[in-house]
């Protein structure tokens, strides 16, 4: 009963009660956690920044990275990335509608909303898994020098890139993938490549149309190619094949290329499956009526600060993963 | 809960009817920045690649301000911050600002310096 409390007034500061920042307990805690989380995601871009400003002149090029698009054979460079960036704010936008129909208590719409998306969310999560195994997989191929330098290839004639399956030579050598069934001696081995170092090394002397090209950029923002001597004297310091990237080494370039890609594109998108989780919950409460019996939709609301908090990470790993 | 929506984006340049339909706008308008900044990735025009600014090319500095320009209509129509109190959103936006331009600022300066080492100095690395 009211006549039971005493203590604190409305008027009195320290009475409780007050709301001084105009948001209730739940929004505020979402709100610290963002500005946590933040911070974090500000920690690993800007740790990206550094390892690249500390290798700016020999950075792997996104553009060259990133070319592919499900379904589709050929270079079409950041379209794939574009279109996840779209899904992504699309449903941030569905987002909004599903808490702005909460505010006006209409529980279908909410419903509708909610579940578009977490379609838009799901979609996402799938594409970058997809981005994954893409990267993961790698396309053309290289060499590793001694100093854990990456040596790529393109042709003389037309300047496209190589893959090592374009010029290696078939060499019938013994080569046999150490795998856990053949011996109880076994402990651990390196997966064998699809090529040999001696394979592709025969391959780029009896092939004058092949040039390495280095990691190094130049001037005009592209990678540096060696003239045919040069790339006959740099293939001696060649001593591993690399295809596609794991988190020791990668194909395109840089080592730490493919750590920061797999680490903050990873964080990222672990926080968008969470979200889609998390959004699912709250859709199946909104369906079964929770909040509509507590008379406001607050947590709708909470749930979608998460979610645009994930979109706008996301804007910014776009903008220094993909783009700068 | 801030039931009221302020509805003017750009300073007032831009008024909606409702809420439903500022949405839409935003929507509108962060698409329009996405397409003009994978457009300007994929042409690379020659003069903002071959031009400088604080020592990086001035296409890298429009993609940062475009990003920032989105993550501003982000945070203020889709996080609603527009619609809560000064304060609140002071907290939330400068607390982040100042310590991440801070830690911009001190990595950056180290790495261009360990840059300087590795190409200035007597260490070997690119072999």
């Amino acid at each position: 009963m009211d006549s039971t409390v005493t203590t604190g007034t409305e008027e009195n500061v320290w009475g409780g009660g007050n709301q001084p920042l105009g948001a209730s307990y739940g929004k505020l805690m979402m709100w610290f956690f963002l500005v946590s989380d933040a911070l974090t995601f500000s920690g690993f871009l800007a740790a990206y920044g550094f390892s690249r400003f500390k290798f700016i002149e020999t950075w792997p090029i996104a553009d060259e990275v990133f070319t592919h698009v499900p379904f589709f054979h050929g270079n079409y460079p950041m379209y794939y990335v574009a279109f996840m960036t779209f899904i992504l704010i699309m449903s941030s936008v569905t987002m909004v509608l599903a808490v702005d129909a909460g505010h006006k208590l209409q529980k279908t719409k909410v419903i509708w909303y909610m579940f578009l998306t977490i379609i838009g969310g799901a979609i996402f999560v799938g594409s970058q898994a997809w981005e994954w195994a893409t990267f993961i997989k790698g396309d053309f191929g290289a060499l590793e020098t001694k100093g854990g330098r990456v040596l790529q290839f393109v042709s003389a004639d037309s300047g496209d890139r190589l893959a090592l399956r374009d010029f290696a030579e078939t060499l019938h050598e013994d080569r046999v993938d150490h795998e856990k069934k053949n011996g109880i001696w076994y402990y651990k081995g390196d997966a064998l490549p699809s090529y040999s170092l001696n394979e592709v090394v025969e391959g780029v002397k009896s092939n004058p149309n092949v040039l390495i090209r280095t990691e190094l950029i130049n001037e005009d923002g592209h990678k540096t190619v060696l003239t045919r001597d040069e790339t006959l004297k740099k293939l001696k310091d060649a001593t591993l094949v690399v295809e596609g990237a794991n988190l020791v080494r990668n194909e395109y370039g840089s080592r730490l290329f493919a750590d920061f890609f797999f680490f903050i594109t990873g964080f990222h998108g672990f926080h968008v499956f969470s979200g889609v989780v998390i959004n699912c919950i709250i859709f199946f409460n909104v369906i079964l009526g929770t909040y509509e019996r507590r008379g406001h939709y607050e947590m709708v609301e909470k749930v979608g600060l998460y979610w645009h908090f994930v979109d706008l990470v996301w804007v910014f790993v776009f903008t220094f993963f993909y783009l700068v | 809960m801030a039931h009221e929506h302020k509805l003017e984006i750009f300073r007032g340049l831009l008024k909606f009817k409702s809420n439903t339909q500022k949405i839409w706008g935003v929507l509108t308008f962060l698409t329009l920045v996405t397409i003009v900044e994978v457009g300007l990735g994929i042409a690379k025009p020659e003069s903002l690649t071959h031009s400088y600014f604080l020592g990086m090319k001035v296409l890298n500095w429009i993609f940062i301000i475009l990003t920032l320009v989105k993550a501003y209509y982000i945070a203020w129509d889709f996080m609603h911050l527009r619609d809560e109190k000064s304060s609140l959103r002071r907290a939330i936006v400068w607390t982040p600002i100042f310590l991440v331009a801070y830690l911009i600022f001190i990595l950056l300066f180290e790495a261009d310096y360990i840059y300087h080492v590795y190409t200035d100095g007597f260490v070997k690395w690119n072999f």
